[in-house]
């Protein structure tokens, strides 16, 4: 019942033997070793396993692994090239928005998907980009300012 | 959870200071002790402590620290950082005593092979009852280098001075020696000569300054490990079978289909029915083949008939305070008050569900667990495995939320029951449904009080009896010459009360009281045609919180009103862990959805000594957001003990459109003890915004959470009657 589903994670070419109906956030965590992408509900609701597909932010809990044959999946440990960080990644440090931080690289990617559709928001425009994603620690003020560093940093310097 | 004090228990296990030794490498290590009354620290703001260099027995020492031949300091605790910060405050308070940049610090932290026995982490102790112990351990190895320095540099100790891990000797400035020398090549265990004292406000150079969290860079990389996150090879993954109800009983289970699955392992033992796979999602989806025939759920208890059950089952009632004469109250009171408030059940929600790893090696147990309190988990583990404590080891990585739900460890111990019926490493991961079943909700309440004002506009007679939310937090707080607080039950207890397991939720009980209390201080204020600060100034002689609640009404700008104000404004005060809070809200109302829009709070509060500002601000901040849901939309449905909201479509977590501004201001205190700041804003969040409702609206909430239809039933009732106040 398995079929090779092959696509390019974090950057590397990759090619699994997989039961292709197999939601994507269990086969990043055990066969491919990605734990960054978090199970908070396993219905949508919350946000904590999104990854990137195609530089759009999607919830893995809810998308078969042959859903992404041939496309390009970006996870948390991969948004970083490099040693330096993304300004999304640099601007969370800096505001403290984060505290247990489970929900972070869910919040991190959903921003980073926000951020190229509206390069230059409100504040405003950062709350609705957001609301669907759950942080229960309360830290929402902090990711909201984040994220605002971010895009100014983004505007300014060359790193997507 | 409630305020007690830490003492150590006899006969729990540490590891041995062989072991330790065995651990470590050469360089200082020290002992610390925790003395018998640790009551006098928060009343006094002593520190009775004895620092011993040499432990007389395993079991003899609670908190240790290592000094290395690089300079770098380890230190070990049995606290675990679940988002509350304590993995950048802990170290920063070291590095304070012991004179060393704060990321010279390393931390082990829950770990029970390594870190000394810990009762758990909860009840915004880490800081106000542990920290002083923590930082008389940075004093004391300070001291032992000093000491040792003296005879390197063959100068008296008066003459020595400690900066950023390095000696000097204060009358010839090139003369001096690093910690990292001095501990060098040597195994050394010393007796103090001189006690250890803690650093004055003056003196500080790290403590009071805002730093960022450690764990930061960790968390936005994706490379912290939670207890879900860790791999070992031949692990299998568990999906545990639950029942239907609270009260259902397993009567058979027909596992053949799931059994016929490739890879799939079955266990079924009393009480524990799971099935189990190299990956995941095949396990879970195994565990619907399952079939499964459970008695009915004895219960008849629902979301809408608890509160009249809480109201006349039976419970014993304790006196928790009384003062004057309660008749004679009754007699002098003018304009009597009576109401009854209701507080809902709601879940803890941390977005970690439940986890656990369990490996055994030989007959020795490996638990890494999402707990509040490793060696709990130890202790529950050994016990139903039968193993010597000694013979399990737990060990805590980051944990993803707690909020008083991760003190207990059912799955901790399902991972090690099924690790040993397997012969495999198992992992159990509980799913979001399981984890609303599973957990141990703040328990719904009911608080009755009977109150009056005398002929003065004075509040002659305060008559408080709260019912199963617990009695913390029920501290009356304003001067009133006859008073009375009662309590039945606990916020965890007693058992048969509830339909399901209840337990400690954010400063438990707080909520609830300060709800009640400052919704029914409100009320008297309209009796007395008083403004609702003005009337508690009148009544607060307390120096702390008269600091606290002038502090906010100047910040916010507050121009005083009598009665329905219409625009919005609520106030409410709280003291919980040894901290004091006033916050002011503001809110608009929508009267045909009944929707409540928060757009300003501001908190302030009086903390004593604050160790991290930043950490203590990010603490304030989370508790004003998080407060917002159990006050306007968390609650728990159920019915026969089936638990109607079991995933996030229905149970609502406040979101980022619910934000409102947020304003916090802490209060210099620096020559008081420090107190807890994890839970102290939280507790007045439901009372601030019904007072808010109540001046834009003339309604008054008696019920949380204030969800749209409770608010338009109000609004209506108003109407008709109305408007209050």
């Amino acid at each position: 019942m398995t079929e090779s589903v092959s696509f390019r994670l974090n950057h590397q070419p990759v090619r699994i033997q997989v039961a292709p109906d197999r939601d994507l956030l269990w086969v990043l965590r055990t066969e491919l070793a990605l734990t960054g992408p978090k199970y908070g509900c396993g219905i949508s609701q919350c946000g904590a396993c999104t990854v990137l597909v195609d530089d759009r932010p999607v919830r893995s809990c809810n998308l078969k692994v042959k859903a992404v044959e041939g496309k390009d999946v970006i996870t948390i440990e991969g948004l970083a090239r490099g040693p330096e960080l993304h300004p999304l990644q640099q601007a969370f440090i800096q505001h403290d928005a984060l505290q247990c931080g489970f929900c972070t690289p869910g919040m991190i990617l959903t921003a980073y998907g926000f951020l190229r559709k509206h390069p230059n928001p409100t504040a405003e425009e950062v709350i609705a980009g957001m609301d669907q994603n759950l942080c229960r620690c309360g830290a929402h003020l902090r990711i909201v300012q984040a994220i605002l560093t971010a895009a100014e940093a983004m505007r300014k310097g060359a790193t997507p | 959870m409630s305020t007690s004090s830490i003492s150590r228990p006899a006969g729990r296990h540490s590891p041995s200071r062989r072991d330790f030794l065995k651990n470590c490498a050469s360089g200082l290590m020290l002992w610390i002790v925790i003395g018998p009354n640790l009551d006098a620290v928060e009343s006094e703001g002593t520190f009775p402590v004895t620092i011993k260099m040499r432990p007389k027995d395993a079991a003899d020492f609670n908190a240790f620290l290592r000094i290395g031949e690089d300079g770098r300091v380890t230190c070990f605790t049995g606290k675990i950082e679940m988002g509350q910060g304590p993995i950048t405050s802990l170290p920063q308070m070291l590095a304070e005593e012991l004179d060393v940049a704060v990321d010279d610090v390393d931390i082990v932290m829950g770990d029970t092979d390594l870190c000394p026995y810990d009762e758990g982490t909860w009840g915004s102790m880490t800081t106000r009852i542990f920290g002083p112990q923590w930082r008389a351990a940075g004093s004391a190895a300070r001291g032992v280098l000093l000491e040792l320095a003296s005879e390197a540099l063959l100068v008296p100790v008066s003459q020595l001075t400690t900066q950023l891990g390095v000696v000097t000797d204060t009358k010839d400035p090139s003369r001096h020696i690093t910690y990292g020398q001095l501990t060098k090549g040597k195994q050394i265990e010393r007796q103090l000569t001189i006690p250890p004292t803690l650093k004055k406000t003056g003196e500080f150079k790290v403590v009071g300054k805002p730093l960022l969290r450690r764990d930061a860079r960790e968390k936005v990389t994706g490379t912290a490990k939670y207890a879900g996150d860790i791999r070992i090879p031949g692990m299998l993954y568990a999906h545990v079978l639950r029942p239907p109800a609270h009260g259902a009983k397993l009567l058979r289970v027909d596992s053949s289909a799931a059994r016929a699955i490739d890879g799939i392992v079955v266990v079924e033992e009393p009480g524990l029915v799971a099935v189990l796979h190299a990956l995941p999602d095949v396990a879970e989806n195994a565990l619907g083949k399952l079939q499964a025939v459970y008695t009915p759920s004895p219960s008849q208890l629902d979301d809408k008939n608890i509160y009249s059950h809480l109201e006349h089952v039976t419970s014993p009632t304790r006196v928790i305070v009384q003062k004057g004469d309660l008749a004679a109250g009754r007699a002098k009171t003018a304009k009597p008050l009576e109401t009854t408030y209701l507080n809902a059940y709601v879940a803890h929600a941390a977005m970690e569900t439940h986890t656990a790893l369990a490996r055994f090696e030989g007959d020795k147990l490996t638990v890494w667990a999402s707990t509040q309190n490793p060696f709990g988990a130890r202790a529950e583990i050994a016990h139903v495995l039968g193993l010597p404590e000694l013979q399990v080891r737990v060990i805590t990585p980051y944990v993803g939320g707690g909020f008083g739900g991760k003190a207990m460890n059912l799955q901790a111990v399902e991972a090690a029951r099924l690790a040993k019926a397997t012969g495999r490493p198992v992992q159990v991961m509980w799913t979001r449904e399981e984890e609303f079943f599973n957990d141990t909700f703040r328990p719904a309440a009911v608080v009755k009080i009977q109150a009056g004002l005398d002929d003065a506009g004075r509040i002659a007679l305060w008559d408080y009896d709260v019912r199963f939310a617990g009695d913390r937090g029920s501290d009356l707080l304003y001067d009133v010459p006859h008073h009375r607080i009662s309590a039945e039950g606990n916020f965890n207890g007693p058992e048969g009360i509830h339909p399901f397991p209840i337990g400690a939720w954010r400063a438990p009980a707080c909520n609830t009281n300060a709800f009640a209390r400052e919704s029914h201080i409100d009320q008297l204020a309209a009796l007395a045609g008083a403004d609702p600060i003005e009337f508690r100034l009148r009544h607060v002689s307390n120096p702390r919180l008269l600091r606290v609640l002038k502090a906010a009404a100047e910040a916010w700008g507050w121009r005083p009103a009598v009665g329905v104000s219409g625009r919005g404004l609520g106030v409410a005060c709280g003291f919980d862990a040894g901290t004091y809070v006033t916050t002011i809200a503001q809110v608009a109302v929508d009267s045909l959805t009944g929707k409540i829009a928060v757009k300003r709070v501001l908190c302030v509060q009086e903390m004593g000594l604050v160790i991290n500002p930043a950490g203590a601000k990010l603490q304030m901040e989370g508790c004003i957001t998080m407060g917002l849901g159990y006050a306007l939309a968390e609650e728990i449905h159920f019915k026969a003990g089936a638990i109607l909201d079991t995933n996030f479509d229905s149970y609502e977590l406040p979101l980022f459109s619910w934000l409102p501004k947020i304003e916090t201001q802490i209060l210099p205190a620096e020559d008081s003890p420090p107190q807890g700041g994890g839970e102290p804003a939280i507790i007045v969040m439901g009372a601030v915004l019904a007072n808010a409702v109540h001046d834009a609206t003339g309604a008054r909430l008696l019920v949380l959470p204030m969800t749209p239809d409770r608010v338009k039933a109000a609004l209506q009732a108003t109407a008709k009657t109305g408007r209050t106040g």
